[in-house]
């Protein structure tokens, strides 16, 4: 038996200081130098260097005059992240999406689109489709008195067309945009 | 779908299947301490690994010698895993303080990360340490993958030796595995992940003031470095607790086909490194035909099944469309679907879309995908093993039809090696069927399940078929977190791991020892089309029916009611 014991143990050890010391320094090292923005969070500063949140992670905007970021099951709390795992079966979900949709509704605008009315798997999704935001554009002209047309550029330029995925926008760089064409105070 | 969603696909089988033949040559050559273009850089580490570990590496063991070894790097493992988890608060690296886990939790943990399950009944961001991330729970990650792959080269060996006692040397098929298999691999998939945006720090967790004035906490750590690992090492266990749901673990489109594509990278190369064990790759070609066709089959229902509106959501006021509840926007429901399939084919378990909000019958896929013993290609090692025990039981189903002995590449299957297939079949029942019952019929535990009506039984039999399959995913609304189920859960775990590992290395030892008998115009081929069709059906039939009455009683019972 002793004979297992010591090969066990070693190589525990060692297997220990490889993968789970050397490896995850080497790839900080790497990291910190190639690509330092992303490894620390892509975090999104305003002009005096105070860190307003990450590109990546989700904020909560309440008003007209925002774009509103995709419904959140753990009211954007980021420890823990959470969803809402309620089964397409459960009534609640139904009320929920209900409820919303009569609140969000626009007759001249058509249905609300889904992703206004249902939770992401994170909680902390930073996106939207662009429908979702186009239905929130004339709400948001409105509040801010700008024209559509120049929101609709800052919402092209929050536009991410991936080769592999549905183009979505980032919900906190438009607001960001937006709060630098029309300020809210 | 559109063209993005059509590309993704195509994508995704071009990183599986294109470099598959040269990496399984790779694995092949590794495992048998040939060199490779790594061996100046890797050859003295794994050299001093021997030296400080005292091992002999041409010292070959035979199949108890190779068990025990398993055994005792598995038990040595979990011992500090589990140490770690609990005392986790007096220790360093814990920018946060987070406190040590409670022991029923650390249990059901330290078992789930060892055996290669990550089943997690905790949420990475708010209660393990970033020590506890590293030298716990990815240590664990590289060697549950590794033990996996020495599992699968003895079996290989077993099939391929003559009249051998020996089945190779467990400490350096662990060695080569993790240092050769897995950390190059792994260190190139961190850094494309970093460059999507994923962190790796040791900075603590940052407070941010958002655009309208309220706190906000952003958590950081070496997640890239572990990312990386639960992919390729078929683990599935999150940095985060909505694992790679959370824009952190999967940022953007292109970084989910990085991680989807590197679930099945090794599994689907190691079926050609069976080829080449037998020196006969038509054997690797018939198996990867019959994993396609099962990828495929569960693949395009849950992809039909997910792009159908769910009818409990119709109003006028309402888009109708394929349902959103628990996906992110960046990923849709054609990423969001392809990664249940992949992640359930495999014994990898990571998410990037809540499973318990998915249509009835693409969570019955994921289901069945995992009650099928994970054998569409299947986690690192364990996969294919897994698929070797139907070819085996495929062959002795056509030696039945045909009145001959059946034999497999030569060597004759006998009573031994066929009491040693059942034991295998019974351990998915036994997990799922037996413990599962047990929960049910307890009305405490049975209370953990969330969603009401048919759905809720559908939240128990997937947390007890996750757990028994080594995936780890999970329908998330379940209250998993209670003593009875870690333990319970924690039990189908090791009886999900280990009742495969034990009889599938007696096997290999007793095939080991056989003559081969020259392969003549009686033996029946296992390559071709015949053979591959065989197999589906074995795998359905004795895999796939002893559940039917369950998914009778959940999916389809909720698929019926909700009225599509």
């Amino acid at each position: 038996m002793t004979a297992y014991v010591r090969p066990a143990l070693s190589l525990v050890l060692l297997m220990t200081v490889v993968t789970g010391a050397l490896y995850p320094l080497a790839v900080t090292g790497i990291a910190q130098v190639a690509f330092p923005e992303q490894a620390n969070g892509s975090l999104v500063r305003d002009d005096r260097g105070q860190v307003r949140g990450s590109a990546l992670i989700a904020q909560e905007f309440k008003g007209d005059g925002w774009f509103q970021s995709r419904p959140s099951a753990g009211a954007y709390v980021t420890v823990a992240s959470g969803a809402s795992n309620l089964a397409p079966s459960n009534p609640a979900l139904a009320d929920r999406v209900r409820t919303d949709a009569s609140q969000q509704y626009q007759a001249q605008q058509g249905p609300v689109p889904q992703a206004l009315l249902t939770t992401s798997g994170s909680g902390l999704d930073p996106h939207l489709p662009p429908e979702a935001i186009a239905y929130q554009l004339p709400r948001v002209a409105a509040a801010r008195q700008v024209s559509e047309e120049r929101l609709q550029v800052l919402v092209n330029d929050a536009t991410l067309r991936p080769l592999v995925g549905p183009p979505v926008v980032n919900v906190l760089a438009l607001n960001q945009a937006l709060e630098r064409l029309a300020p809210s105070h | 779908m559109h063209s993005y969603d059509y590309l993704l696909l195509l994508a995704f089988f071009a990183i599986v299947l294109l470099p598959a033949p040269w990496l399984g040559r790779f694995y092949y050559k590794v495992m048998e301490g040939q060199r490779t273009w790594l061996s100046p850089l890797l050859g003295p580490v794994e050299r001093g690994c021997y030296r400080l570990a005292g091992v002999d590496a041409e010292q070959e063991q035979g199949w108890k010698q190779y068990t025990l070894a398993l055994l005792a790097f598995n038990l040595a493992g979990f011992l500090l895993l589990f140490a770690v988890l609990l005392l986790q608060g007096s220790l360093p690296l814990n920018p946060q303080h987070l406190p040590g886990q409670e022991w029923s939790l650390a249990f059901n943990t330290a078992v789930s990360f060892m055996t290669n399950t990550n089943w997690q009944a905790y949420s990475g961001e708010a209660s393990v340490s970033y020590l506890t991330q590293m030298i716990g729970l990815t240590v664990q990650n590289f060697v549950s993958a590794a033990t996996g792959l020495a599992v699968l080269v003895a079996l290989c060996r077993g099939i391929a030796r003559r009249s051998a006692n020996t089945l190779g040397n467990f400490w350096v098929d662990l060695t080569r595995a993790t240092l050769y298999g897995l950390l190059p691999l792994c260190l190139v998939l961190a850094l494309l992940l970093v460059w999507q945006g994923v962190p790796q720090t040791f900075a603590d967790y940052v407070h941010a003031l958002t655009l309208q004035g309220t706190d906000q906490t952003i958590p950081l750590g070496p997640a890239a470095s572990q990312i990386a690992i639960k992919q390729l090492g078929t683990n599935g266990g999150g940095f985060f607790g909505v694992n790679s749901a959370h824009p952190f673990e999967n940022p953007t489109a292109w970084s989910n086909l990085f991680e989807v594509a590197s679930i099945i990278l090794i599994p689907v190369a190691l079926v050609f490194t069976f080829g080449h064990y037998v020196k006969d790759l038509r054997q690797s070609r018939a198996i990867i035909a019959c994993m396609l066709a099962l990828f495929l089959i569960g693949g395009s229902t849950a992809l039909w099944s997910e792009h159908q509106p769910n009818p409990a959501l119709e109003s006028a006021q309402v888009q109708q469309g394929a349902p959103l509840e628990g996906k992110e926007s960046r990923f849709g429901t054609t990423g969001s679907v392809l990664w249940t399939v992949t992640t359930t084919s495999a014994s990898n378990g990571s998410v990037n879309a809540m499973h318990d909000s998915l249509n009835p019958l693409t969570g019955m896929v994921a289901m069945v995908n995992m009650m099928l013993g994970e054998v569409i290609f299947g986690g690192v090692g364990a996969g294919l093993y897994g698929m070797l025990l139907f070819v085996l039981i495929a062959v002795f189903l056509a030696g039945l039809m045909i009145g001959r002995t059946p034999e497999y590449l030569g060597k004759k299957l006998q009573a031994r090696e066929v009491q040693l297939l059942v034991a295998t079949l019974l351990v998915m029942p036994v997990g799922v069927l037996v413990l599962g019952a047990i929960a049910a019929s307890l009305s405490g535990p049975a209370g953990a399940v969330t969603n009401p009506g048919a759905h809720g039984f559908s939240q128990l039999l997937y947390a007890y078929t996750s757990g028994t399959a080594n995936n780890g995913s999970a329908f998330a609304g379940f209250g998993a977190n209670t003593p009875f189920h870690n333990v319970m859960i924690g039990l189908a775990m090791l009886i999900g791991r280990f009742g495969y590992i034990l009889p599938v290395l007696a096997l290999a030892g007793s095939l080991a020892a056989k003559k081969s008998a020259p392969q003549g115009l009686n033996s029946f081929p296992t390559h071709g089309p015949l053979f591959t069709t065989l197999l589906l059906v074995t795998i359905l039939l004795v895999g796939g029916l002893t559940f039917l009455p369950t998914l009778a009683l959940g999916p389809i019972a909720e698929h019926l009611s909700l009225g599509f």
